[in-house]
């Protein structure tokens, strides 16, 4: 950054998380935090798993939208043709972005070009993934979050910890601090007294946002899905926030990932039935907005649309990892998800979390950091997500296939230590004889240590093991020896 | 690792009058290989596995994890080593391999194996048990009908215990904060034993059990199922 005030609050970078288990270990330590997690995640699992329960045709639903998003990767080319020319006839303006430094200048400019310096926005994951809001800060403009979540996030110089509540790991009373100290910096302040009573804080956000609302000229959104047939832009939201974005100012610009084409209207209606009770356990959302092109005077007069790729195409390509694309942002894996709900949002180090960000993001980025690495190794493989997916990733399957990414490009170079530890164990584990002589070895340490539990040392990984856990002795007898002993003529 | 769980199988198929053969050959399912990424490595164990198992007609294992990687990965990784003769076999094989409760409950039809076990026993279900292999409630059917037994709901049972295979090495601060909430359900019970049918899991949490001076035993199921007024086969 320049020397000249910021507009709008500074955020931390993502960069400067470490890989996960060691982010993961300094987010453990947030006693409130876990606290909150638990909370949240127990309270919106439990909703999700009632509006489930009430629709008897829920799994030939979830098979239905995994055929579809199927169907579109596999003709995407099509869909993404088609849709182009229904918007641009319905009079949308659409633009091609590779990357999202390409998706960032195309925003910039329109904005440039309408002449605003500040922009009002609904929340939109996308524009998370490129970082949209710290490029237009540093062109000049400021960019307003309007979700009540991404106001705290934002005003808390915060990070989003969750795709659909980012201010998940936040309590009320720090949410009452943030009001109080932040809002009175970036626009109107919070009432004196502010207490932190949820209808209180929502009237404070109200308040605060709507000044913004009345002045913007120009709205950014993401989209959650564009139906090819129509090029109907389709926008989903919970809190009316998005609909006064949508209504207000006289241009949008949406930032769509490619994958979120649908190819007719009849395909919402699965969409619409899944995605609210997958995410917050409702049966519809409280807003459904569909945008097909310019209506004179209603709503956006000037309607942009960035077609984004950066990095959907390769994850596409990839016939074990694509079936990522389905996902629809729901977050149901993350609050089924043991291990997020333990360490929140981010320590995944993006702002897509939990298991989705697990298998999303080194797809999208590439293994080349350390994070993108540590990221498929982020989950215990239960398969708690496979089981709520509204679309039927299969979690586990991906996560190992990264894993065997992984394990090659570590040892591409050179040999592995792990490498090393496997092709040993590939060793005794591919003849019993190789594992009767491995198991002689651990019979003399447990004649050594006879029936006692093995307490805290140091060895080499099991010291790890040992700094919370006892374990008992190798045994004296292997089974090999007892059905030798005992049924050995058989 | 634990000599009693697969000796206590062999003890109950006999009971059930089953005939079993242990061929020596067998060794592992290769799912920690699998599971960190290193296909070529674990190849080996698919080829040992079916070269074992070939000739029969059921496959018993006492540990839905393995099982589940038996049905779930051993033909995949076949596959993505362009073997299509070992694929095929991988495929056959895995048809015939069954997770102990399973094998009881659709194979020989019982869930009443004459058991005794008159002691106070919660249950977790393994994740891999649970959602892989999918045995669903057949260890519960199995467990009700033990004489003597005190079975009590574990809270949150459907919960991972933090273990994961190479999970627990690599992202050790995680997993010991997963285990102990689990511990803390299980102590939550007043159970004198927990009972699973994966030992690794046991393994986890009975670590921090023990860590922790609960006076909480784990037990397998078929260590449970294996024992009857005449012979108890827990140590």
């Amino acid at each position: 950054m320049s020397t000249r005030e910021r507009l709008t609050p500074e955020p931390p970078s993502w960069l400067g998380i470490p890989p996960f288990p060691e982010a993961a270990k300094a987010e453990l330590g947030k006693a409130q935090q876990r606290k909150n997690l638990r909370h949240a995640t127990a309270t919106i699992r439990t909703k999700r798993a009632i509006r489930a329960a009430e629709v008897d045709n829920w799994e030939e639903l979830r098979t239905a939208a995994a055929q579809i998003k199927d169907r579109v990767g596999r003709h995407l080319d099509h869909y993404l043709v088609q849709a182009e020319k229904a918007m641009t006839e319905a009079g949308i303006t659409v633009h091609w972005a590779r990357d999202g430094d390409e998706a960032n200048r195309i925003v910039g400019e329109i904005a440039k070009a309408k002449g605003v310096d500040e922009v009002v926005k609904i929340k939109s994951m996308v524009t998370q993934e490129t970082d949209l809001n710290e490029h237009l800060e540093e062109i000049g403009i400021a960019a307003w979050e309007t979700d009540l979540a991404e106001l705290i996030v934002q005003l808390g110089h915060d990070l989003p910890s969750h795709i659909l509540v980012p201010a998940i790991h936040r309590n009320r009373s720090e949410e009452r601090e943030i009001f109080t100290t932040e809002m009175g910096r970036y626009g109107t302040p919070a009432p004196e007294g502010l207490s932190d009573e949820p209808a209180e804080l929502a009237a404070a956000a109200r308040t605060h946002l709507r000044e913004k609302f009345l002045r913007a000229k120009m709205a950014i959104s993401g989209g959650n899905f564009i139906v090819a047939e129509t090029g109907t832009l389709v926008i989903v939201e919970s809190e009316g926030n998005g609909r006064m974005c949508l209504t207000l100012p006289e241009t949008l610009v949406s930032v769509v990932g490619i994958e979120k084409i649908l190819p007719t209207v009849e395909d919402l209606e699965v969409f619409l039935k899944l995605l609210p009770r997958s995410s917050t356990g409702e049966r519809m959302n409280p807003y459904n907005s569909f945008w097909t092109g310019v209506t004179p005077g209603d709503g956006p007069q000037d309607l942009h649309v960035v077609l984004l790729d950066n990095g959907r195409t390769n994850v596409l390509a990839d016939p074990e990892g694509r079936a990522t694309l389905r996902c629809i942002r729901c977050s149901a894996c993350l609050n089924i998800c043991p291990v997020y709900e333990r360490v929140g949002g981010h320590a995944y180090g993006s702002p897509y979390p939990g298991p989705i960000g697990a298998i999303l993001g080194p797809q999208l980025r590439g293994l080349d950091e350390a994070r993108d690495r540590a990221l498929p190794y982020a989950s215990t493989l239960c398969g708690a997500c496979n089981e709520v997916c509204p679309v039927k990733i299969p979690f586990t399957d991906i996560l190992v296939h990264l894993r065997h990414k992984v394990a090659e490009y570590k040892t591409s170079k050179h040999p592995t230590v792990e490498q090393g530890l496997m092709k040993g164990a590939g060793w005794v584990m591919s003849d019993g004889r190789h594992l009767a002589l491995a198991q002689r070895a651990s019979r003399t340490a447990g004649l050594l240590v006879k029936g006692r539990w093995l307490g805290p040392m140091p060895i080499p990984l099991a010291g790890r093991w040992l700094q919370a856990r006892d374990v008992e002795a190798p045994p004296t007898e292997t089974f090999r020896q007892w059905w030798k002993k005992n049924r050995g003529d058989k | 690792m634990k000599p009693s769980i697969p000796i206590a199988t062999v003890k109950l198929l006999e009971r059930l009058g089953c005939t079993v053969s242990y061929p020596e050959k067998q060794t592992c399912c290769g799912q920690i290989m699998t599971n960190t990424g290193y296909y070529k490595e674990a190849l080996p164990t698919v080829r040992n596995y079916v070269d074992s198992f070939e000739d029969y007609d059921y496959i018993v294992g006492p540990s839905g994890s393995c099982v589940g990687s038996v049905r779930e990965q051993h033909a995949m990784l076949a596959h993505r080593a362009g073997d299509g003769g070992l694929e095929e076999a991988a495929t056959a094989v895995a048809g015939r391999t069954y997770e102990l409760t399973e094998f009881l409950v659709d194979v020989l039809g019982v869930t009443d194996v004459g058991a005794y076990f008159p002691h106070r026993v919660t249950y977790h279900p393994t994740c891999h048990s649970m959602r892989i292999t999918k045995v669903g409630d057949r260890p519960l059917q199995l467990l009700r009908a033990v004489r003597g037994i005190d079975l009590v709901e574990l809270p949150m049972a459907d919960q991972c215990c933090g273990f994961g295979g190479t999970f627990s090495v690599k992202n050790p601060d995680v997993s010991i904060a997963m285990a102990s909430d689990k511990a803390r359900h299980v102590r939550s019970t007043d159970a004198e034993y927990l009972v699973a049918g994966d030992q690794a899991c046991l393994m986890n949490i009975g670590g921090i059990l023990h860590r922790q001076r609960s006076g909480i035993h784990t037990i397998h199921i078929a260590e449970i199922l294996a024992s009857t007024e005449k012979e108890v086969s827990v140590a």
